[in-house]
């Protein structure tokens, strides 16, 4: 397996839009090249991805303060699309696999149902492991 | 094929960073091999994005211009 074909592997673990932004770019990015990718929400990162709180403000990382909440702002409003439609057009060109963490799902009392469409499934740890075992992991 | 015929156009113009490519890789899946497409965009990454995208994929970059702040890329279906 080349490099090119190698797939992508992203845990995500912040929920704030900025790292959901930057995931979701890399996401697409791999997608338009043609490598699998496959990502693992925890934690915060799967709290936004209720389907009740998906399209909400889940505000910035605290390093970004008030020039970066500007700096975001003035890209969203030049046409920027938000990090949930860029994941969707990824999975559009295929390849892109979702998983929610069972541990997360339990720690946030979801059920399958309560998350956006974009989640293709709940799995454990050692189940996203063995999809990851052949190329790197991003954690974010 | 004696001229260029391009027959699909992308316009990715003020889409940020993925986006031109992501919007390319899908304008160009259900054309046929040999098929033309152009591609404009205002993002300044995409001149590397588009090498790299090409380079990988096997489809081939065949022009490559800029106009002002408009990068116009023309693709070839692999």
């Amino acid at each position: 397996m080349d490099d090119s074909s190698q797939p992508l592997n992203l845990v995500l673990f912040s929920g704030t839009d900025d790292k959901l932004q930057a995931a979701a770019v890399l996401t697409a990015g791999a997608a338009a090249l043609g490598r699998p990718v496959n990502i693992f929400l925890q934690y915060w990162a799967l709290d936004a991805f209720r389907t009740a709180r998906i399209a909400d403000d889940h505000g910035l990382a605290p390093e970004a303060g008030p020039a970066g909440r500007a700096a975001v702002d003035a890209l969203r409003e030049a046409g920027q699309a938000p990090w949930a439609e860029t994941l969707r057009q990824a999975k559009e060109l295929g390849g892109v696999d979702i998983q929610a963490c069972s541990l997360s799902m339990d720690l946030l009392h979801l059920d399958a149902p309560d998350l956006d469409p974009l989640v293709d499934g709940v799995e454990g740890v050692a189940a996203f492991l063995i999809t990851a075992s052949e190329g790197p992991v991003v954690f974010i | 094929m004696a001229t260029l015929e391009i027959t699909t156009h992308v316009d990715a113009r003020g889409l940020s960073c993925p986006m031109p490519i992501v919007k390319t890789a899908q304008a160009i899946k259900p054309l046929a091999s040999g098929a033309l497409l152009e591609v404009l965009a205002t993002d300044a990454g995409s001149v590397k994005d588009f090498a790299a995208w090409t380079r990988t994929t096997g489809h081939e970059l065949v022009e490559q211009s800029v106009d002002g702040a408009v990068y116009r890329f023309v693709i070839r279906h692999k």
